[in-house]
Order: structure tokens, then C-alpha cells, then sequence
């Protein structure tokens, strides 16, 4: 993976960035993170992390200006939430906040601070926490003098919070006019946090503002002497209607910061980007959301009880975006989202020793595009997925027995049992080439055979055929090298033909040529049929009461005309339709991506959820998603059981099976070379005679075995006399290795008929042999 | 463990005619290899992989030296 292609990626993802509650905040207070522990009724852990932004909880507790709410996104579904109100009933559930603790600095120094209102307290409090000695120089009588008349505080609440001073070394100076050149030369620095008068006679250290207040950095509040910092009210002017306390707080805490780097020796200005308000980029679905009005406290006066505190805190949405997350079981089911994934991602390619822990994680991925379609930021979890494949598999790092199974079914397709390259019989010359794919080949031979007759019935100067496998699985793989040699062959053949335009029936080969194949000419099956005649056996359906449930294959989610083309074929078919969530939104089957191969839980978690959309029954224009709706036990057509019916119930048709889509390949083939090109071809036939009954057929599909598998160790223990005898059962157990996978079957022969009973099969990579 | 007791007692060899005994067998995948006791047959020497190993213990192991 490209590490610059990764941090873009990265940056595309907003679940990160704050909800805009905390970002308007000028300390960023975790409104959410507040709303969410009081929702659940926990108002210890929600006090103590208010306390974690907040050095005086209890005042800012009671009066906060609250800039967060003006932003709140409640308030596009109804009202915002009573951010403060619920600050206030935490403050008010227990007033106790836990002491500051002196941290410890390398290099203790020493501050003074003047005012002990709320932007010097709070410069002292940070300044305390990060280890250095704090004066405090006050000129009235008390601490906190501004606030001490406000009806709305109880003091009470300032004395709660001042006792966190306690045993911290903090020395308060109270009534003392202190003279600050004095102080500037006896201390390493000095904040001052005057209140909003006019300082004339500090000319001499400072530079003044036109009405006589201190100048100071907006980003730093660095006055033009190096130790002098300023803040609070005294910068930003307050009458008694303007006057902030967070803005007031916030002063304090960034020129805390700005004097902590500045004993440190560290640069003063860099990475303050988030400091202050600010907006978000986080993205919130609103219409997941019904409008709901705020709780309003019985006692106005008295604020939320805790019930009512907990009632509002549930409104709180909480924001998150997480669209994708929402919308695939694949990104749903690590638990986390693509931000964090994607660095994962990019660690377990990078990382040197230890396990790659996301090695089965990047090849759950369906491939399927469903989550840029639904991210704001158009982020591809699936181009992610891919380019870690391909980097994994080019070091050779990703376990080959995820797609060991689907590669040798690629391989079976690629070989001489499948692949056919042919003009139409009696033509010299192609001027289309019908090319179904190996999976509608699979599932229903018996359709290519109708389909190809019927192109040929209607379209002039000839109809080639080739059948053969377009290489998504060594694709989707991440087999760059495979699907070179897979793109070689399929180029190879269609040049034989000349070169003519190629028609797909399955989406996935129109992908692949479409995506890869810029010199092949291609288009979809279906506009093609849609535009001609329709064959005389098309149908409405058996069972037209119901209307079938459109499900468009992943890869054609951008493909509009292919899209259109079904529905009008449905429609000419006089086919009652309905649609699922449209094709831009479908979602994958789980074939994609060979994700059922690497991760069968979460491929059958996706096709689940598909399947739970809709009791219709599906329609659907890929065989691989037929069939395995199929196995899932859901309804479905393919849209080719309308075009050209066969049987009284398609829908009911079970999924062939891995077994039988090789064998049914492998019959088209020698089919079409018989009734179409005369040629001989007798049907295979096997010594070895097998009896499955179809619960251990279903368990060798889940344990990805074929029944050649089967004959395979049936053979091998016949020619070695190689087996076990259970004495109890009478049946044998033998095995067999053929390459990299040692299969187990347990069997019987019956004596009758001499088939062979299979009771069960099992399979492992490991090899074992008797030490000598 | 007295490697020469008989195991699964239902199972016999049935080219050799013999119960299988546990004995020291090498068990290798993706270039690491280290010995295991499995029952295997004392006259040919073959090993016998029940399906509860395969799918259980020996699985965890494949997959752990497959993400090393
Ligand atoms: S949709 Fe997903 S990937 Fe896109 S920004 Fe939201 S959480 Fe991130
Ligand atoms: S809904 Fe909740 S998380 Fe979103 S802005 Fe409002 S308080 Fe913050
Ligand atoms: S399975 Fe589809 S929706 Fe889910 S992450 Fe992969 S490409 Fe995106
Ligand atoms: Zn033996």
C-alpha cells in the first residue's frame, strides 16, 4: 500500500472529528461523551469527566454561557440539548470534585499570576497540574470576588471547587496590589487576568490596545514582553452583559499553555490549530432522527432532577457518522469504523514482527462500493480492502488458505473441462460473442444453451461463443499475477474470433472487461435483449399476485443502462416488480470479494440482512446471487427464468453447490460441442459410485469439500489399501494429500450395490507423518 | 505418557490389523515444524487426524502460523 494513498484515505473518514457540541465548546467539554453517561444514569463518571475539561465545575457548572448549544444538531430534529442544564445537574448531584494533583515538571519553575477571577485561576490551575509553582496575587479580600454576588451561584459551589487548591503548594495573596515590573524580573513568567479596566501605567512593560487594555497574541496571549501574558475579560472587554466565563476560562488555560511551553524552551505557536471554537466536519444523518422538544425541569429554579437530566440526555442523538458502519455487517462487525480500520490496515502490511492480526479482517470485504455510495466523503472501504490485498499477497504475506478453494475453482474454469473458444456453427466469422461466465455455467447450463439458440435465432452475421472465467476471483484475490494470465487468455481468444463485441451475461465479467479490458468491446446481456424481440416463451412469473423484489447485482450499482434494461424486460414480461432500496443502494450477495470463502459468518450476515428486506420474493440478474439467496432458503428468480422458463417453480430451485457448479460446467461444454458442433463426446463415467445423503452434502459445502475431493481419497485408498477399520461401526476412514490439503473421509461400501456410503469428511492444511 | 497404549480402541489399521497406539508424530505447515503425540498405526506407521483435531486445536494452530 501506498503510505501517502493511505493518509488520504484516512483523512477522508469524519468519525473522528468532534461532534459540534464539543468543537463550539472553547475547552471542547465532551458534551456527547456527557450526554451519553448520563442517558445510562452514571452521573459519577459523568462529573468526573467533566471534571477532566473543566477546573471549576462547580461554577462553570452553574454558569456557563454555553456557546455548544447554538450549535447542537438536536436542534435540527426538534430542540437542542440543554447542554448546561445538564452540566448543572451533575455539579448539583455531588459538588465534591477531586483535588488538582501537582504534576511533575523536568524543570519546576515559578509563576506569578494577578486576579484570581476565572481566567487566572484557571492559568494557576493548569500551570499547578503541570508541575510548577504558582503565586497568586489578588486585590480584593477574596478569591473569585466578580462571581461571589451572583444569585444563580450558591458559594457553597466556589468554595467546592477552590478547595481543590488544597495541599497543592499554591500561595494566594490576597489584597495586595503587587507592583508587575517587580514581579516580571522575580518570576519566570506572569499571567494577568486584570478584569476589563484600563492598565495606562503598564506603557512601559507593554504594548496597549487603543482603549488602554493589554495587547496580547490572539493564538498565544504572549504580550510584546517575553514573560507577560494576558487574558480573561481584561482582552476581550467584558461588560456585565458580555462577560463569558468559559471565554474567560479558555484564556486562562491557553495562556497556561503558552507559559508551560515557554519554560519548556517549546515553540509557542505550533499545533494550536484546535484550540478555541471551532466548526466540524462531522457528518450526522438527521432523518435517522424524529424530532423531539427538551425536558423542562418541573422547578425551573432548582435545574433537571437527576430523572429529568437523564430523560434530556437521551436526546442527545449521540452524533456519530458512521453511514458506512451502518450499512455493511463487514465494517459492522469489528467494531469499529474505516478511520480505524484503515490504520490497522496499513499496520499489519508495515509491521516487522508479531501477528497480522487484520490479515482475515482485509479479506472479509465484499468489495461491493455500498459504503462510498453512503459516505459523505465517497470513501471505498473496498478500494482500501483490495490495495492491502494486492500488497499483502505481492510480499507474500496473506495466508493462502482464504482463497485457496475459489483460486482452484478459477483454475477449473481456466482448464480444458470449461473453456470453449467457437464461431457459430456454419460461420466463418463472429459479429458478437456471447460470453456467459463460469457461474451462470454453473448454475444453470441448460439457460446459456436457450440463451445462446435465441441470440442466434436474432442477431445476423454470426453469434461466437466463449465460455471460461474472467478472472474476478484471482482479482478480487489480490492476484495481480493471476489475473494477468487469466486477462492473457480471455484476450487470446477473443482476438481468435476477431475481435468482435463481447456480450456478458454475468456482472461480474462485465466488470472485469469493462474495468480492465479497455481494448474489448463489451456490453450487458440484457440491454441487448431488452432492445430485441422478446422470446416466445417469456413469462410474467408463476406466481404474478406477488410482486418480485428487485435485487441488483453490487457491480452494476453505477451502471444505469444495464439497470433500466432489466426493468424493461420485467415490464415487457408483463412482470409485477417492486424495488429493495434501489440500485445504487443494493448490497453484495457475499460472493463478492470472495468474501464468503475468507469469512463465511459475515458474507452470510450481509446476505441475511439482504434477505430480511423484503418477504417478496427476489428477482435478481446474477447467478451467483440466485443461487445463493438460494441457499439461504430466500425465494429468487433469475431473470432468465422469466425469459426463457423452464419447470413450474423457479424460485423454489435449491443452490447447485460448489460440487455440482464444477460438474455442471464441465456438461455444458461437452453439451454444446454434441448438440451443436457434432462433436462426439461421451459423459464421464466413475468406478467409484457415492451415496450422500443431503445433510452430509450440506456439511461438505460448508467445509468447502467436492465430491471429487471424495473420489479422489476413495481412490488413493483403493490402490494403497491405506485405511482405518472403526470395529465398533464397520465403517473405514481414510485420507489423502494431493496438494496442501489432506482430506478425511469416513465411509462405507454397501454391499449391495458396492456404492460408497459417505458418512462425513473433514480437511486440514497441516501435514503429518509418523516420526521415524 | 506410555506411548505404547492403545487409543481409540474402535480403530484398526486395516492393512496391518493392528489397534493404533499414540506415537511421536511430526506435524508441519508454512515452513514450521514441531512434534505432536497422535495415534498412529505401529506396523505402517499411518497417522490418524480425528475431525474434532483437524477443526479444533490443529486449525487454531494453522491459522496462527499463517498471520506470524
Ligand atoms: S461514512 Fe464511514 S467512512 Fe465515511 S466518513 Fe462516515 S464513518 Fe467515515
Ligand atoms: S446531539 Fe448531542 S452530540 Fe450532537 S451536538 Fe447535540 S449534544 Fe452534541
Ligand atoms: S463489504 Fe462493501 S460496503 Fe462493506 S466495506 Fe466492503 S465494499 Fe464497503
Ligand atoms: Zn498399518
Amino acid at each position: 500500500m501506498d503510505g501517502q494513498q493511505v493518509r488520504i484515505w484516512e483523512s477522508r473518514c469524519i468519525e473522528e472529528s468532534p461532534p459540534a457540541c464539543a468543537a463550539a465548546c472553547p475547552v471542547h467539554v465532551d458534551a456527547r461523551g456527557l450526554a451519553e453517561l448520563l442517558a445510562k444514569g452514571d452521573f459519577k463518571a459523568a462529573q468526573a469527566l467533566f471534571c477532566r475539561f473543566i477546573p471549576f465545575p462547580n461554577i462553570i457548572g452553574h454558569l456557563c454561557d454555553h456557546p455548544c448549544e447554538s450549535v447542537c444538531r438536536r436542534a435540527e430534529a426538534g430542540e437542542a440539548i440543554r447542554i448546561h442544564a445538564l452540566e448543572r445537574a451533575v455539579v448539583s448531584s455531588s459538588l465534591a470534585a477531586s483535588p488538582f494533583r501537582r504534576g511533575r515538571a523536568t524543570e519546576r519553575k515559578r509563576v506569578a499570576v494577578v486576579g484570581a477571577g476565572l481566567s487566572g485561576l484557571t492559568a494557576a490551575a493548569d500551570l499547578i497540574v503541570k508541575g510548577h509553582e504558582v503565586a497568586v496575587f489578588e486585590s480584593g479580600l477574596q478569591l473569585f470576588a466578580r462571581l461571589r454576588g451572583d444569585p444563580r451561584l450558591p458559594s457553597a459551589a466556589i468554595d467546592a471547587d477552590l478547595a481543590r487548591f488544597d495541599n497543592t503548594g499554591i500561595v494566594f495573596h490576597c489584597g495586595e496590589r503587587p507592583d508587575i515590573t517587580a514581579l516580571a524580573k522575580e518570576f519566570d513568567a506572569v499571567y494577568l487576568g486584570l478584569g476589563a479596566q484600563a492598565v495606562p501605567d503598564l506603557a512601559v512593560l507593554v504594548d496597549l490596545t487603543p482603549d488602554g487594555r493589554i495587547a496580547v497574541d490572539a493564538l498565544t496571549y504572549a504580550s510584546r514582553h517575553p514573560k507577560i501574558f494576558a487574558g480573561g475579560s481584561h482582552r476581550y472587554g467584558s461588560t456585565p452583559h458580555t462577560y463569558s466565563p468559559i471565554t474567560s476560562l479558555q484564556d486562562g488555560r491557553c495562556a497556561a499553555l503558552s507559559i508551560d511551553r515557554l519554560l519548556q524552551g517549546a515553540s509557542l505557536t505550533a499545533n494550536r490549530e484546535g484550540q478555541g471554537s471551532q466548526s466540524t466536519r462531522l457528518h450526522v444523518n438527521l432523518a435517522r432522527h424524529a424530532p423531539s422538544a427538551a425536558i423542562v425541569p418541573a422547578d425551573p429554579d432548582n435545574g433537571y432532577t437527576p430523572a429529568e437530566a437523564q430523560a434530556e440526555a437521551t436526546r442527545c442523538f449521540p452524533c456519530h457518522c458512521r453511514e458506512c458502519v451502518r450499512s455493511c455487517p463487514y465494517l459492522e462487525h469489528y467494531g469499529g469504523y474505516p478511520k480505524r480500520y484503515i490504520r490497522e490496515i496499513y499496520n499489519n502490511e508495515t509491521i516487522v514482527m508479531g501477528a497480522r492480526k487484520a490479515n482475515r479482517m482485509i479479506d472479509s470485504c465484499m468489495l461491493c462500493g455500498l459504503c462510498a455510495e453512503v459516505c459523505p466523503e465517497k470513501l471505498s472501504m473496498g478500494d482500501v480492502c483490495l490495495s492491502a490485498r494486492e500488497g499483502m499477497v505481492g510480499k507474500g504475506k496473506m495466508p493462502v488458505s482464504h482463497h485457496d478453494f475459489a483460486l482452484r475453482d478459477l483454475a477449473y474454469s481456466r482448464s480444458d473441462a470449461f473453456t470453449l473458444t467457437r464461431h457459430q456453427p456454419g460461420f466463418k466469422q463472429s459479429a458478437v460473442v456471447f460470453y456467459p461466465g463460469c457461474q451462470l455455467a454453473a448454475s444453470s447450463p441448460e439457460q446459456v444453451e436457450r440463451v445462446y439458440a435465441h441470440l442466434c435465432a436474432t442477431i445476423d452475421d454470426g453469434v461466437g461463443l466463449m465460455l471460461g472465467c474472467c478472472g474476478a476471483p484471482a482479482h478480487w484475490a489480490g492476484r495481480a499475477d493471476l489475473f494477468a494470465e487469466t486477462h492473457a487468455e480471455f484476450s487470446a481468444a477473443w482476438q481468435s474470433l476477431g475481435r468482435p463485441l463481447v456480450l456478458t451475461a454475468c456482472s461480474s465479467c462485465y466488470r472485469m472487461i469493462a474495468d480492465h479490458l479497455p481494448e474489448v468491446p463489451v456490453e450487458s446481456l440484457w440491454p441487448v435483449l431488452a432492445r430485441g424481440k422478446l422470446p416466445g416463451e417469456a413469462t410474467a412469473a408463476q406466481n404474478s399476485r406477488m410482486a418480485l423484489a428487485i435485487h441488483d447485482p453490487c457491480t452494476t450499482r453505477h451502471e444505469p443502462a444495464i439497470q433500466d434494461a432489466v426493468r424493461h424486460l420485467l415490464d415487457r414480461c408483463g412482470t409485477k416488480t417492486t424495488e429493495l432500496d434501489g440500485p445504487q443502494l443494493t448490497s453484495c450477495c457475499g460472493f463478492g470479494g470472495l468474501a464468503q470463502f475468507a469469512n463465511r459468518e459475515i458474507a452470510d450476515k450481509a446476505l441475511d440482512r439482504r434477505i430480511g428486506q423484503s418477504n417478496s420474493d427476489y428477482l435478481t440478474y446474477c447467478a451467483m446471487c440466485r443461487d445463493n439467496f438460494a441457499r439461504r432458503d430466500k425465494r429468487a428468480v433469475h431473470v432468465l427464468d422469466l425469459l426463457f422458463p423452464d419447470g413450474d417453480d423457479p424460485a423454489a430451485r435449491p443452490d447447485p453447490g460448489f460440487s455440482r457448479r464444477q460438474e455442471n460446467r464441465g456438461r455444458l461444454k461437452r453439451s454444446l460441442l454434441r448438440e451443436l458442433w457434432n462433436e462426439a463426446m461421451e459423459e464421464p463415467t466413475d468406478a467409484i459410485r457415492l451415496v450422500i445423503s443431503p445433510q452430509v452434502q450440506a456439511d461438505l459445502e460448508r467445509k468447502l469439500i467436492l465430491t471429487d475431493d471424495l473420489r479422489q481419497v476413495l481412490r488413493h485408498a483403493e490402490r494403497t489399501g491405506q485405511r482405518l477399520l472403526n470395529g465398533k461401526t464397520g465403517r473405514f476412514v481414510a485420507s489423502h494429500r494431493p496438494l496442501r490439503i489432506t482430506y478425511w473421509v469416513e465411509y462405507a461400501i454397501d454391499a449391495d450395490s458396492g456404492c460408497y456410503v459417505i458418512h462425513g469428511a473433514y480437511s486440514h492444511r497441516m501435514d503429518v507423518e509418523a516420526a521415524s | 505418557m506410555n506411548t505404547n497404549a492403545p487409543v481409540e480402541t474402535e480403530l484398526l489399521c486395516a492393512a496391518c490389523r493392528q489397534p493404533l497406539v499414540l506415537g511421536k508424530v511430526k506435524a508441519s505447515y508454512l515452513g514450521s515444524s514441531f512434534e505432536v503425540d497422535l495415534p498412529r498405526c505401529p506396523g505402517c506407521g499411518f497417522v490418524y487426524v480425528s475431525e474434532a483435531l483437524a477443526q479444533g486445536k490443529m486449525l487454531q494452530v494453522e491459522q496462527a502460523l499463517e498471520d506470524k
